[in-house]
């Protein structure tokens, strides 16, 4: 069992993507499939930049044992009133220079469901969100 | 196709990572969205893009994507090709539009995706 703590910066794009590369690395070194390192780290870069785009600070907490990852990003921000709405491909609430950065068309959190085997979301609207998923390393 | 053969192709202009010009490529994908690009699964992909931010590095890095061209003469920031390098990525610029890029590599046999 591994455990792994991060701290992301909100509204910071420059540093957007840091904790989903340290744990790209890690994935490598534990020798977990490609195809899965790749779905674990889309998912959580997705995420990342959620909390970057949209709340004032998040941290991102992860376990690993030897058959799941398990991915927790809790942020303080606006928080999401309609969990359902935010969920359809399309709807977004980003800012025009969340979209400058060629994120912000509706697609983050459809794209984390797709590329994780359980998504549970949370959300208090003016206090924040808690995203958590799970990826299964053996399939 | 090698990726060299592509460089010349769209008389263009290699600003990283000059040891994958031998690389071969066979399929490619444009898009300026990122989200849009992360759900693209196939392997060895080329990213032709007009969005030439750090993003656009993370991204890639994110979807195993290792050669970005750059088109609508967008040029590579500093700290784009330190983490291009970083993640041993070819980054090309390219003075041409999105669609005479993606007209000449299509017409030389790259393939789309979907």
């Amino acid at each position: 069992m591994m455990h792994f703590e991060f701290h992301v910066e909100g509204g910071n794009f420059t540093k957007a993507g840091a904790a989903s590369s340290q744990l790209k690395k890690i994935l490598k070194q534990l020798n977990v499939d490609p195809k899965i390192i790749k779905r674990i780290v889309v998912a959580l870069y997705e995420a990342e930049v959620n909390v970057v785009a949209h709340a004032f600070q998040g941290d991102i907490f992860i376990d690993i044992d030897t058959e799941k990852i398990g991915i927790k990003l809790v942020d303080q921000g606006p928080g999401i009133a309609d969990i359902e709405l935010a969920m359809q491909k399309g709807y977004s609430t980003a800012s025009s220079s969340v979209r400058e950065m060629g994120f912000g068309a509706g697609m983050g959190l459809p794209n984390i469901k797709n590329n994780s085997d359980e998504l549970k979301i949370t959300s208090e609207v003016n206090v924040g969100t808690t995203v958590e998923f799970v990826t299964y390393l053996n399939q | 196709m090698k990726i060299k053969e592509v460089v010349e192709l769209l008389n263009a202009k290699v600003v990283s990572g000059q040891a994958l010009l031998d690389a071969e490529v066979e399929y490619c994908f444009a898009s300026d969205l990122m989200s849009d690009v992360l759900t693209v699964e196939t392997d060895n992909l080329l990213l032709l893009t007009g969005l030439a931010n750090l993003q656009t590095i993370r991204t890639s890095e994110m979807s195993d994507i290792s050669k970005i061209i750059f088109v609508r003469k967008k040029k590579a920031t500093d700290e784009m090709i330190r983490l291009a390098a970083e993640n041993e990525m070819i980054l090309i610029e390219c003075d041409y539009s999105m669609f005479k890029t993606s007209g000449i590599l299509y017409k030389s046999g790259l393939k789309p995706v979907y």
